[in-house]
């Protein structure tokens, strides 16, 4: 019989299954049923943990998400979980756990001796010292702090598991499915909403899993809930979050209680609900009392016991002491004592209480009027010192391996407060409970501070019957009598020795008074300077215990200090849950052009530009890099013909009786006069007076216009264009519809251009004469429909012609066909940016949002006439000072001399920048390096050396300063 | 009372009886001779330097809370001066090199700790502004390094720098960058101001600014008023609200930035690490949580706290930087109001109104400005005038077009 | 999460939506002074309290609505179309 602390009988542990796990590498057997701390509990296993800075020895305390201490690194290599739970850790065969926060193990935690210097280490105690000398803190301190600090290990490898997402909407949500959210969803989902449950636990039932009479209420109303079409039921799932519009995030723990989630199951399901009404039933979690050595292992709630004896059928301890201010405590005593566990007596602080009579009923041994001063035990409890309150007389030791502590229930007010729910005193429970809610909403249960099973399912009824908003149809509740709740609120025992009010990172009653006493007295202060109810049990059991002391030092009531702020999370979340799908390669989407797959046929190498890929370059076999693949690419451009996917650049269509008004408006030079059949190269300002985005733009009929943008500023310009159409001028008759998906494009380029295309392209004329540079026309290619347009980034001949986007490849090919004889190159992004600079065409990297048109050398394209966006704000001073950098070329002096973008202009010998180079290239048209620069005075600067200097590799190179316009500025070649 | 080791030891063994408050807890009085409105890191600050740089000691901080609970309390502790503009990066390297001094001038330990700074890029374009960013420092004096991939993978092994959906071409980085305790920072400014004598005032709120013929004379405040011929406004996210008890229109927006911490866990990340493909950025607390966050929720609000559209996006773009992270817990989740101004650059100058000035329209940088923009509000008030490196963060750029536009957003709070 | 009832669409969560500041300023006309471009780039109100706001919904109808939404509590009160003129409420 490994399990010797297993009772008899009882709970709802499945008997005749036994699971094997392993703890800290030994093995130990559990059964269906159990969590990781009720079997470790059945096999006698106390010590559990080492706290947060003290690294005292630590035992489970409670049985819920409040746990501070039973933190475990669940699993291991790259499915290792620092910090879990183990009293939520549903076991499973196979589970291996490990404590955390020791060296070198659980029983002989060197750092423990650490706490020797507890004194020392009061609060705040770092900010006084480990000042000298300043250079040791990153060297010597800090390296120190954070070893010691710090609880689990986290994996270090990626995730093997997949996270889902869900959206879900309904009528009611109810948070919690004990007596209250069970009642409560029952009548709303009997009255016809539609109703999401959502319950933690692996189990429906909440209090009720510890109360074996009221199983019957449970299973009939349980199986009542899933018979329902409408009502959908979630366990193992925490609402962590609670939204502005009544939006919730919830965790489903979908794989957590297998070693593996199964192949294509998420391990986690994270779900985002929007409800009509919520209904929070989430329970109250116990307090602990702060008495000197309350965090002895052994030490645990009076409440999690009883659930430990009741529902998992195991004894927490041999022999038990309860240490409570309330009766409803009491009845975790006789629970205990039912199951088998001896039983040392109570200690009430009470003078004479209801459950100190029934307790002397029972045969327990009452101390009333009295208090435990003390706990004995090494890494495990003895027992306690139990003594008159106040200290009068002389401490009795009582032996215990046990000590139930209960210091009443704090509702769990944790999702109410975050959707702004004000908090009220509840002065019999000693606690806050929600008070009026904003947003629709309704507390019920112990979560309102309605304590009893009976109680908490009536309340939830009306509450499922307040969110119905109808009549209610009438539901079964349990009946049975309720032990009082209500608490003589003391909070602390003042004796020799640690008293904890955080029990996970040691803070101590001393410390919340040292705080105090430096003058850290407001409640957020002396949380931050103590840290608190900053652990991972966000200070479930403590909070407001810690804030009692407070109150107490500023001679106040502890209503008026209040508590730190709750935010979310009211329970911790898997960071890989929230994130999804949106991971690895899907954490964006990916465009692809209508071309991709020939580009992937053809060996491209591919890049991103934003979320788009588009090919680099495309390698041959003898291109030795990949340089020589993009001069090759780009001198077919100069020489012959090249062809390049542009599908990427934005269009738009833009139609209507004002259209033409429009582009006047947006563009800063006119469109208005364009004829039909022609291009035009426009520029669009910010309202600023900052260059926005540029691109030509076609007039194919009187009311209708091709916009091209480029590819970054896609969305934006329309955008932009639908905000002022829609906004500022509603009175224009222009409709917009993005293309940019539907239209395949392609830009052909080179002096070989016209004898390719013209073989393939029907019904336009592309004679020079007929169809000169910013001509546009609508022809075929194998009788597909194509729109040619004769415009060019890279200043030689060029043509772009697009198609709708099923038959890119096809026109694409033909186009290849066509340009055989001449070699036509496809060429990628690398040789388009190449040729682009050999021409000083601004792109992205001189189009960024900093820069004026006349700092582009474009202030001829801002009209003289005329309204358009940006006019008035582009002449102010600051953006119309001559001392702004302009455009202008470099030439790397020495044509062996590598220029690079990023390096700034100085005058040699200097450090002072007078400008940036914003991009480079090897050169095609001349020898060596060549690049674009933003240079203050750079039109008198042409002509002049200077040096760009590259500090981050300590590279100066000599250059040139020339013009940016390296091909053909008469722009003699397009028009050929 | 002197903090030192010894001080500790000796406290330690006499039962820790003999702390004292680390600042006062005065009345206010009628009159000072400067009131500064707002109790976190750069009004404390501005009172400090007040006080030591400039001997004008009779000072009160007023705060309509506790002190250094708003933005300075909020965000995500990051200290660097990595910035393009030299108008940005001289400022804050002069506020890096005062955070370097800090805890000895102080005598508080604000656990300034120069881990190092990384961002990553992912592009060509990208790398190039880097480099241009890089260089600007280099060239004023300021510590910066180019990583490549490699450099990146072997400073930070739990980079994905290959797999993810935009690899990683590799990383500016600051070594002299990196996190201090942000509530210390309040602290230890209060009680070295307090020590120099400034009047520190919690719980007191300002309802109105006095201005006379054009000057402040005072403020209205809900423990009566104070008298004061030069005020200062340093009062992150609401900016606005109090400037326009002065009858001024401030260029800016109140907006929301989350910022998240995982579950305490032994040292994981070393560094602080920013993500170039996404608004991620994350370091480690000495306590082993990590500290995380993101971009704007995007739309004015004064509330602090943030939806899960942003949560989303910022946990995913973790996951992407560091996939490692997947298994890992959020614990809290918080939100800061920020002034968000129309060039992402702060503001710290005098205004039209004489006699009141502002350290304001923080964005994203507030934290790690703390003392430099007190230092320099500190100059502006005692002086009249703008020391050479606030000269350019003034309120009239907007109208002047001298923008400090590091990113070139524009005019769009919601996007800078 | 920002919820906003769409006019056209119907109630949309705010990931659907670009948010595009505030909605009362209106762009002077051409040949108004700098000032009151100014204005109308710079000056914007920043309320603690309702703000009648553009919002795109880019993912949706592609339209701009105005939405007064208050800053404190996130409440949205009303939803309109561009044109419609909107008071922003005193509270």
């Amino acid at each position: 019989m490994t399990q010797r602390f297993r009772t008899a009988s009882g709970g709802r542990i499945d008997r005749n299954r036994v699971l094997r796990f392993r703890f800290d590498g030994r093995a130990y057997e559990g059964h269906p049923g159990d969590t990781l701390a009720s079997a470790l509990l059945a096999n006698g296993v106390r010590l559990v943990g080492r706290s947060f800075k003290l690294h005292r020895p630590r035992g489970i305390f409670s049985a819920g998400t409040e746990e501070p201490n039973a933190l475990a690194e669940l699993r291991s290599g790259a499915r290792r979980e620092p910090n879990t739970r183990m009293t939520m850790a549903e076991l499973y065969d196979g589970l291996e756990a490990a404590s955390q926060n020791r060296f070198p193990s659980l029983r002989f935690d060197l750092l423990s001796l650490g706490a020797l210097a507890a004194p020392v280490l009061s609060a705040g105690f770092y900010y006084k010292t480990f000042m000298w000398p300043a250079s040791f803190w990153e060297k010597v301190y800090e390296p120190l702090i954070r070893r010691a600090a710090g609880l689990g290990r986290a994996a270090r490898e990626p995730d093997p598991d997949q996270y889902e997402t869900m959206h879900a909407h309904c009528d009611v949500l109810v948070v919690g499915a004990g007596p209250a959210g069970l009642a409560a969803a029952r009548v709303a989902g009997a009255g016809g909403a539609r109703v999401i449950l959502c319950e933690q636990d692996f189990e429906l039932g909440g209090g009720l899993l510890m109360e074996p009479e009221h199983a019957a209420w449970r299973d009939e109303t349980v199986s009542a809930l899933q018979s329902m079409a409408e009502v959908t039921i979630l366990p193992r799932t925490t609402v962590f979050g609670y939204y502005d519009h009544n939006v919730l995030g919830a965790v489903e723990r979908v794989a957590d209680h297998v070693a593996a989630p199964l192949p294509n199951t998420p391990r986690q399901r994270y779900w985002t609900i929007r409800a009509k009404t919520v209904v929070l039933a989430t329970g109250a979690h116990e307090r602990l009392i702060a008495f000197p050595g309350n965090d002895r292992p052994g030490v645990m709630l009076a409440g999690a016991a009883q659930a430990y004896a009741t529902r998992f059928g195991v004894k927490a301890g041999a022999r038990a002491l309860l240490f409570a201010n309330n009766d409803a405590a009491y009845d975790s005593l006789f629970a205990l004592q039912d199951a088998g566990v001896a039983i040392a007596g109570a200690v009430d602080p009470r003078p004479e209480s209801a459950g100190a009579s029934a307790a002397r009923a029972r045969g327990i041994s009452v101390w009333a009027d009295s208090e435990i001063a003390g706990t004995s035990g090494g890494t495990a409890l003895h027992g306690a010192h139990v003594r008159r309150r106040g200290g009068a007389g002389t401490d009795t030791a009582v032996v215990a391996d046990l000590l139930c502590v209960s210091g009443g229930i704090n509702p769990a007010v944790h999702l109410a407060s975050q959707s702004r729910t004000p908090l009220r005193w509840n002065e019999a429970l000693a606690t806050y409970v929600p008070g009026v809610p904003v947003l629709a909403q309704h507390s019920a249960g112990a979560a309102a501070g309605v304590t009893g099973i009976a109680e908490a399912a009536a309340d939830g009824a009306k509450a499922g019957a307040a969110a119905l908003g109808a009549a209610a149809p009438a539901i079964p509740l349990p009946t049975g009598t309720t032990a009082d709740a209500r608490v003589l609120p003391i909070w602390e025992v003042k004796a020799r020795g640690k008293a904890f009010v955080d029990i996970q990172d040691d803070v101590t009653t001393d410390d919340i008074r040292l705080a105090h006493r430096e003058g850290y007295k407001h409640i957020e202060h002396a949380k931050r300077y103590t840290t608190h109810t900053m652990g991972t049990d966000q200070g479930k059991t403590g909070g407001i215990v810690g804030a009692a002391v407070l109150a107490e030092a500023r001679g106040e009531r502890v209503q008026d200090v209040g508590l730190p702020t709750f935010r979310p999370f009211a329970t911790p979340v898997t960071w890989g849950a929230i994130a999804g799908a949106h991971v690895g390669k899907h954490f964006a989407p990916t465009r692809r052009t209508a071309l991709h797959e020939w580009h992937v046929r053809n060996g491209a190498e591919f890049m991103d530009a934003g979320q788009w890929l588009r090919p680099a370059y495309y390698p041959i076999p003898t291109d030795t890099d990949a340089w020589e693949s993009v001069l090759r690419e780009a001198r077919a451009v100069r020489r012959a013909v090249g062809i390049c996917d542009v599908s990427t650049l934005g269009k738009i269509d833009v139609q209507g009786r004002d259209a033409a008004t429009f582009l006047d408006r947006l563009y800063t030079n006119t469109f208005s006069t364009l004829a039909v059949g022609r291009a035009r190269y426009g520029l669009m300002l910010r309202e600023d007076g900052i260059v926005f985005d540029d691109g030509t733009t076609s007039r194919l009929a009187e009311d209708r216009f091709f916009v091209t943008t480029t590819t970054v500023n896609a969305a934006a310009v329309m955008a932009h264009m639908e905000f002022h159409l829609q906004t500022a001028w509603p009175d224009l008759d222009v409709q917009l519809a993005s293309v940019t998906d539907q239209w395949a494009a392609m830009s052909i380029a080179g002096p070989k251009t016209r004898d390719t295309i013209a073989r393939i392209v029907d019904g336009i004329d592309l004679s020079n004469g007929a169809f000169p540079f910013m001509a546009v026309g609508d022809g075929t290619v194998q009788g597909r429909p194509v729109r040619v347009f004769r415009i060019s980034f890279s200043g030689e001949m060029a043509y772009e012609i697009a198609t709708p986007s099923g038959y890119a490849e096809q026109v694409w090919n033909a186009v290849l066909a066509a340009g055989r004889e001449f070699g036509i190159t496809p060429y990628g992004v690398e040789a388009l940016g190449l040729l682009r600079i050999e021409k000083g065409h601004v792109a992205g990297s001189e189009l960024n949002g900093q820069t004026t048109a006349a700092d582009l050398g474009l202030a001829r394209m801002l009209k003289k006439r005329g309204d358009f966006i940006g006019r008035t704000l582009a002449q102010r001073a600051g953006l119309t000072d001559t001392g702004r950098p302009t455009l202008v070329g470099l030439r790397a002096a020495r044509r062996d001399e590598k220029l690079r973008a990023g390096a700034h202009l100085v005058e040699p010998g200097s450090t002072t920048s007078h400008g940036w180079i914003t991009s480079v290239t090897r050169a095609v048209e001349i020898e060596g390096w060549i690049g674009l620069a933003m240079l203050r005075g750079g039109a008198q600067r042409i002509g002049t050396r200077m040096h760009a200097t590259f500090p981050l590799k300590g590279e100066v190179v000599e250059v040139e300063i020339v013009s940016p316009y390296f091909v053909d500025p008469e722009n003699q070649r397009v028009r050929a | 009372m002197r903090y030192s080791g010894l001080r500790l030891l000796t406290q330690a063994l006499t039962g820790n009886r003999g702390w004292t408050p680390a600042w006062r807890d005065p009345q206010p009085k009628r009159a000072y001779d400067v009131v500064i409105i707002g109790g976190g890191g750069h009004g404390l600050a501005t009172a400090y330097y007040l006080a030591k740089e400039h001997g004008i000691t009779n000072v009160a901080v007023l705060e309509k809370g506790p002190i250094g609970l708003g933005n300075t309390g909020r965000n995500t502790t990051i200290v660097r001066s990595n910035y393009l503009l030299p108008e940005n990066h001289n400022f804050y390297e002069w506020s890096l090199k005062l955070w370097e001094g800090l805890e000895q001038d102080l005598n508080y330990n604000a656990m300034v700790s120069q881990r190092g700074v990384l961002n990553l890029f992912h592009s060509d374009g990208a790398r190039n502004a880097a480099a241009r960013r890089g260089n600007a420092m280099r060239l004023d004096g300021i510590d910066a390094e180019l990583l490549d991939k490699e450099q990146v993978r072997a400073y930070c092994p739990l980079i994905d720098v290959d797999n993810g959906r935009f690899p990683v071409m590799g990383g500016l980085l600051q070594q002299r960058g990196g996190t201090a305790r942000h509530d210390a920072v309040a602290w230890g400014f209060a009680r070295a101001a307090d020590a120099r004598g400034v009047d520190i005032i919690q719980h007191c709120e300002v309802t109105g600014i006095d201005v006379e013929g054009g000057r402040v004379t005072g403020v209205q405040t809900t423990r009566g008023p104070i008298r004061a011929g030069r005020i200062g406004l340093a009062v992150a996210g609401n900016t606005s609200r109090l400037a326009q008890m002065a009858g001024l229109d401030v260029p800016m927006e109140s907006h929301v930035l989350q910022a998240f911490v995982s579950e305490s866990v032994k040292p994981l990340v070393d560094q602080v690490i920013t993500f170039g493909a996404g608004h991620f950025y994350i370091s480690q607390s000495d306590k082993g949580g990590l500290v995380f966050g993101g971009g704007l929720d995007g739309w004015n609000t004064y509330a602090q706290r943030g939806n899960l559209p942003v949560v989303e996006h910022v946990w995913a773009a973790g996951i992407a930087m560091m996939p490692s992270l997947s298994r890992l817990r959020g614990l809290r989740q918080w939100g800061g109001v920020m002034d968000m101004t129309f060039d992402g650059s702060p503001i710290i100058a005098r205004t039209p109104v004489a006699g009141l000035y502002m350290t304001a329209g923080w964005c994203y940088g507030g934290f790690k400005a703390t003392p430099g923009s007190g230092w320099c509000h500190a100059w502006t008030i005692a002086k009249d005038e703008p020391h050479r490196l606030n000269a350019a963060h003034t309120l009239e750029r907007f109208r002047d077009g001298r923008l400090l536009d590091e990113r070139g957003n524009g005019p769009f709070p919601w996007l800078q | 999460m920002i919820r906003i009832d769409c006019p056209y669409c119907g109630p949309r969560d705010e990931v659907e939506f670009a948010y595009r500041g505030d909605a009362t300023v209106r762009r002077p006309s051409a040949d108004a002074p700098a000032d009151a471009f100014y204005d109308y780039v710079y000056t914007r109100r920043n309320p603690r309290g309702w703000h009648v706001e553009w919002w795109h919904h880019a993912a949706g109808c592609r339209q701009f609505l105005k939405v007064v939404r208050h800053t404190m509590t996130h409440e949205v009160r009303q939803v309109a179309p561009a044109t419609t003129v909107v008071d922003v409420p005193s509270e």
